[in-house]
C-alpha cells in the first residue's frame, strides 16, 4: 500500500487506518452504529498491509475489552471498538483497568450517536471516561481522528493508562479524502509479566492505584501534544468560543461564513477529559465571555468551573438534547457575538416514511405469528432489526441488549404473585442471544418463569451490516450452536423451524405457547437467512401477484402484515405489488383473507 | 477553488451511499478536499436516506438548510422533505413518474429504466447520469464519474458492465 497518496475515507476506515499506523496488533469489537464498519476496516487494513494481527467480532463488548486489555498486560498495542450503549457493557472491566494501568498501548474507541440516530440513548462517552478516570480524546473528522488513534497509543504507553478515542456519527460516517502514512512494523514479542500486587490488586492496593491515576491524569491535564489549540492565533479579543469534536468542524465553517473570524479567540479541544490545567486558567483570567460547543454533554463546561463566565450545556444556553447542527451552532454564533440570527429555511411538515422490515424479510413472518399465537400476550423485544416488529404491533418493550428475556422474567413473576395469566412472548436475534440473553435464560430456567422466548435466527448481525455470530465459528475454532446453548441451560423445550411456512409456524409457537403455561420457559428458534447477508446464497423467487378482483382493499397484508412491497391504492381501493422491491417470499399469501395474493409473476 | 454542496437523498435500499462515494471519487480524481455524511443503521431500513456532499474548501461535512447547490432525489416524495436545504437558485434533479413534481429541473422515471435493465438496484447511477445529462450542474464531467467507477468497481467486471449501462441510460436520456 503506497504512502501519503489520498484515498477517499469513511471516518472509521481512517480510524482504522490509526490504530494499523500506530502499530495495533489486536482488535476486538462487538457492531454497533455508527461504529460497525470500523472493526471490519481494520481486518481490512490487516490484509492490505500483510499484517500478523488478531481482529475479532467478540461475543460482547465486556468480552471485547478484556481481549484487548490482556494484548496490553502482555506489552502488545491493541484496541478494543464499541458504540457507547456498548461501553455501557464494557464499564465493569473498564473502570478497574484505568486504576491497573497498561503495558502497551490501549485504546478504547467509543462512538457516540448525539441524535440519537440508531440509538438507544445519546449518552456522551465523555462523561463515562470521566467516571473511570481515563483520558478521552475527541476527533473533529476522519483525517484527525485517524491521527489521534495514533496519538492515543503514545499517550497510552506514556502514561500507562488506557486512553478513549470518543468519534461521533458526524465523524465516523463522515468521508474525506485522507492520505496514508506508513504502518509502525513495532515487532513485539507477547510477554506477560508476573506482578499479582498489580494485576490481581485487593482493595489495599487500589488504595495506591488510585492515588497513582491522579497523579497521571494531573500530569496528562499538563501534556502539550493533546493541549487545546487556538485556531485563530491571530486574534485579540476578550470573547472565546470553545468547541470538541465534530462541533469544532460546524464552527470553524459557521464562523467564517458570519464573519466571526477575526472576533472571538477560536480554541479547539482535542482532550476534553483531563482538561488543561493551564487551558482552564487562562479562561477563566483573559476572557469575561465564553461561549462552549461540545456534544453531548458539558463536559468541558463542567472543568471550566465559572459559571458566570461560560455558556454551555449546563447554563442552558446550548440545548443539552439532540445534536448540534451546524444550523443550530451558527444561531448559537450569532447569539453569542450579539448578531441578529439569520432566518433557516425549515423542512415542510409532511409524512416521514417510517423505517420497516426488508420486503421479504423473515422476521415479519415471525412477528405475525407472534401475534396469531397470542393475541392478548406481551411482547417484549430486543435490539435489532427485529426492533421495527413494532411496526406491526407485535412489539411493546425495548429496553437494552438481552432485556427481552430478563424482562419476560419480570412480566411472569409479577403477574404471577398477582393472580393474573398471561401469556408472554419474547422475540430476541440471534445476535443479541449471544450477546446478552444466555444469563437470563439461565434465570429464567432457575426460577421456573413461563412464556415463550423466539429466538429470530438469521445467522448474522444485520442490523448493523452483516456482521458474523458465533454460529459461524471461525478458522481457528467451532461453531457454536444456539440449540445447545438452549438445551445447556435447561429449557425443556426447543424447537426449530422456517417462520416462512407460516401456518405450520404458527402452529409451532401456539404448541409452545401450551407447553410454556404448565412447564417453564419455551423456545423456538424461527431460523431463516436475512436477505440483505450477501454471504449467503438466496433463491431468486418469482414475484407474487394480487388478483385484482379478488382483493376486496380490506388491507390486511399492508395493515397488519406491513410488507412495503405491498401498496393500498387509495383510487382503486385495491393492493397492488410493487415490483421494485417485492422478493417472491410468498409469505403474503398466507396472510390475505380471501387468496387474492397468488405466486407465479414475473421473476 | 471549485466549491459545491449537494444533497442526494431517497429512501433505503436504493444505494445512495453508492452515488456519493462515487461522486467523493470523482472530487478526488480532480485533486480536491471533499467531506461527505451518511445514513446508516436503523433508517437504512426502508427509512429517508439522505446523505450531505461538499468538495471544496469545507470543515463541517454537513450542508446546512438553504446552502445546497442542487437536490438529486432518488424518489420524489423526499423532495418535499429536502427541498430547505437548497439555496434560493439551487436545482433539482428527482426520480418519478411523470407528473408526480413540477418546477424542477428534470424528473424522469428511473425506476422504469432500472426495471428495462433488468437490474432494479440501478436507479441511483441512472439518476447519477441523468443529472450530467444537463451541462453544467455539476463539479465534475461524466469522464471522471466513469473514472471513478472504475476505480470502485474495478474488481468486480460485471458489476462495472451493469454500473457504465445504467449511468449511460441516464446521461442520454432527454
Ligand atoms: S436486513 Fe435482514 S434482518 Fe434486517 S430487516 Fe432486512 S431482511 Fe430482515
Ligand atoms: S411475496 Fe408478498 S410478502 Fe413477500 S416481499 Fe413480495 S409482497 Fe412482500
Amino acid at each position: 500500500m503506497a504512502a501519503s497518496s489520498k484515498m477517499l475515507m469513511q471516518g472509521n476506515e481512517a480510524m482504522a487506518r490509526g490504530l494499523i499506523e500506530g502499530g495495533c496488533v489486536v482488535a476486538a469489537s462487538y457492531p454497533g452504529t455508527p461504529a460497525s464498519e470500523l472493526l471490519t476496516a481494520v481486518d481490512a487494513w490487516r490484509t492490505a498491509e500483510d499484517l500478523d494481527m488478531h481482529v475479532e467480532w467478540a461475543v460482547n463488548e465486556k468480552v471485547a475489552f478484556e481481549i484487548a486489555y490482556a494484548a496490553c498486560q502482555s506489552g502488545l498495542r491493541a484496541a478494543t471498538i464499541m458504540k457507547q450503549v456498548g461501553l455501557n457493557v464494557a464499564l465493569d472491566p473498564m473502570m478497574s483497568a484505568a486504576y491497573l494501568g497498561v503495558i502497551g498501548g490501549f485504546v478504547i474507541i467509543s462512538a457516540d450517536d448525539p441524535g440519537p440516530h440508531s440509538s438507544q440513548t445519546e449518552q456522551d462517552s465523555r462523561l463515562t471516561a470521566m467516571l473511570a478516570k481515563i483520558p478521552v480524546l475527541d476527533p473533529s473528522n476522519p483525517e484527525e481522528a485517524r491521527m489521534l488513534a495514533g496519538l492515543a497509543f503514545e499517550i497510552s504507553e506514556e502514561f500507562q493508562v488506557p486512553v478513549m478515542l470518543r468519534p461521533t456519527t458526524r465523524v465516523c460516517h463522515a468521508c474525506q479524502d485522507v492520505a496514508l502514512l506508513p504502518v509502525a512494523r513495532l515487532g513485539r514479542r507477547a510477554e506477560f509479566r508476573k506482578d499479582p500486587r498489580r494485576w490481581a490488586a485487593t482493595p489495599g492496593f487500589r488504595y495506591e492505584l488510585h492515588v497513582q491515576l491522579i497523579d497521571k491524569l494531573a500530569r496528562l491535564a499538563a501534556h502539550p501534544p493533546t493541549a487545546p489549540r487556538r485556531l485563530n492565533p491571530h486574534v485579540v479579543s476578550r470573547t472565546a468560543v470553545i468547541a470538541s469534536g465534530v462541533a469544532a468542524a460546524h464552527a470553524r465553517e459557521a464562523l467564517a461564513g458570519l464573519d466571526l473570524w477575526n472576533a472571538p479567540a477560536f480554541f479547539q479541544v482535542i482532550q476534553p477529559y483531563p482538561l488543561h490545567k493551564a487551558f482552564i486558567e487562562e479562561i477563566n483570567s483573559v476572557y469575561s465571555d465564553v461561549l462552549v460547543l461540545e456534544e453531548t454533554s458539558g463536559v468541558i463546561e463542567m472543568q471550566l468551573g465559572n459559571r458566570n463566565l461560560v455558556r454551555g450545556k449546563i447554563s442552558g444556553f446550548v440545548p443539552e438534547a439532540g445534536e448540534l447542527l451546524p444550523e443550530t451552532i451558527g444561531r448559537l454564533l450569532s447569539e453569542f457575538a450579539g448578531q441578529q440570527p439569520a432566518e433557516i429555511p425549515a423542512a415542510e411538515p409532511g409524512s416521514r416514511r417510517r423505517p420497516t422490515l426488508c420486503p421479504g424479510c423473515p422476521h415479519r413472518a415471525s412477528f405475525y405469528a407472534v401475534k396469531k399465537a397470542a393475541p392478548a400476550g406481551i411482547y417484549t423485544s430486543d435490539i435489532g432489526c427485529y426492533t421495527l416488529g413494532i411496526n406491526l404491533g407485535a412489539v411493546d418493550t425495548v429496553l437494552c441488549m438481552g432485556a427481552s428475556i430478563g424482562q419476560a422474567c419480570g412480566f411472569y413473576h409479577a403477574h404471577r404473585i398477582t393472580g393474573v395469566e398471561r401469556d408472554i412472548i419474547a422475540t430476541i436475534g440471534d445476535s443479541t442471544f449471544f450477546h446478552a440473553g444466555v444469563p437470563p435464560l439461565i434465570d429464567a430456567v432457575t426460577q421456573g418463569a413461563r412464556f415463550v422466548l423466539l429466538i429470530l435466527d438469521n445467522t448474522t448481525t444485520a442490523m448493523t451490516g452483516n456482521q458474523p455470530t458465533p454460529a459461524q465459528g471461525t478458522a481457528a475454532g467451532k461453531p457454536v450452536r444456539i440449540e445447545d446453548l438452549v438445551l445447556g441451560c435447561g429449557a425443556g423445550f426447543c424447537r426449530t423451524a422456517d417462520p416462512l411456512e407460516m401456518p405450520s409456524f404458527t402452529a409451532l409457537l401456539k404448541e409452545a405457547l401450551v407447553w410454556s403455561r404448565a412447564n417453564g420457559v419455551a423456545v423456538v428458534i424461527a431460523k431463516s437467512p436475512c436477505l440483505v447477508d450477501r454471504s449467503v446464497k438466496h433463491l431468486r423467487r418469482a414475484q407474487v401477484m394480487v388478483e385484482t378482483a379478488k382483493c376486496t382493499g380490506c388491507q390486511a397484508c399492508t395493515k397488519q402484515f406491513e410488507c412495503p412491497a405491498l401498496i393500498y391504492d387509495h383510487g382503486t381501493g385495491k393492493v397492488h405489488v410493487d415490483v421494485m422491491t417485492c422478493t417472491g417470499c410468498a409469505v403474503c399469501l398466507d396472510v390475505c383473507p380471501v387468496r387474492a395474493i397468488t405466486s407465479g409473476g414475473g421473476a | 477553488m471549485t466549491s459545491q454542496q449537494l444533497i442526494i437523498s431517497g429512501v433505503g435500499g436504493q444505494g445512495i451511499l453508492f452515488v456519493t462515494r462515487i461522486l467523493a471519487e470523482a472530487a478526488i480524481v480532480r485533486g480536491l478536499p471533499v467531506l461527505t455524511s451518511e445514513t446508516h443503521g436503523m433508517a437504512q431500513r426502508g427509512g429517508i436516506v439522505i446523505s450531505h456532499f461538499k468538495v471544496g474548501d469545507f470543515s463541517s461535512p454537513l450542508v446546512c438548510p438553504g446552502r445546497a447547490d442542487g437536490l438529486i432525489s432518488l424518489k420524489h416524495e423526499t423532495v418535499a422533505l429536502h427541498r430547505h436545504f437548497l439555496k434560493p437558485d439551487g436545482w433539482t434533479v428527482a426520480n418519478g413518474p411523470p407528473g408526480s413534481l413540477s418546477g424542477i429541473s428534470a424528473l424522469m422515471d428511473a425506476d422504469q429504466l432500472a426495471l428495462g435493465l433488468g437490474n432494479p438496484q440501478s436507479v441511483n447511477l441512472i439518476m447519477l447520469g441523468r443529472v450530467l445529462a444537463i451541462p453544467g450542474l455539476l463539479f465534475c464531467t461524466a469522464d471522471e464519474v466513469e473514472e471513478a467507477i472504475r476505480i470502485k468497481l474495478s474488481a468486480k467486471p460485471a458489476a462495472l458492465e451493469g454500473a457504465f449501462a445504467a449511468f449511460r441510460t441516464g446521461l442520454q436520456h432527454h
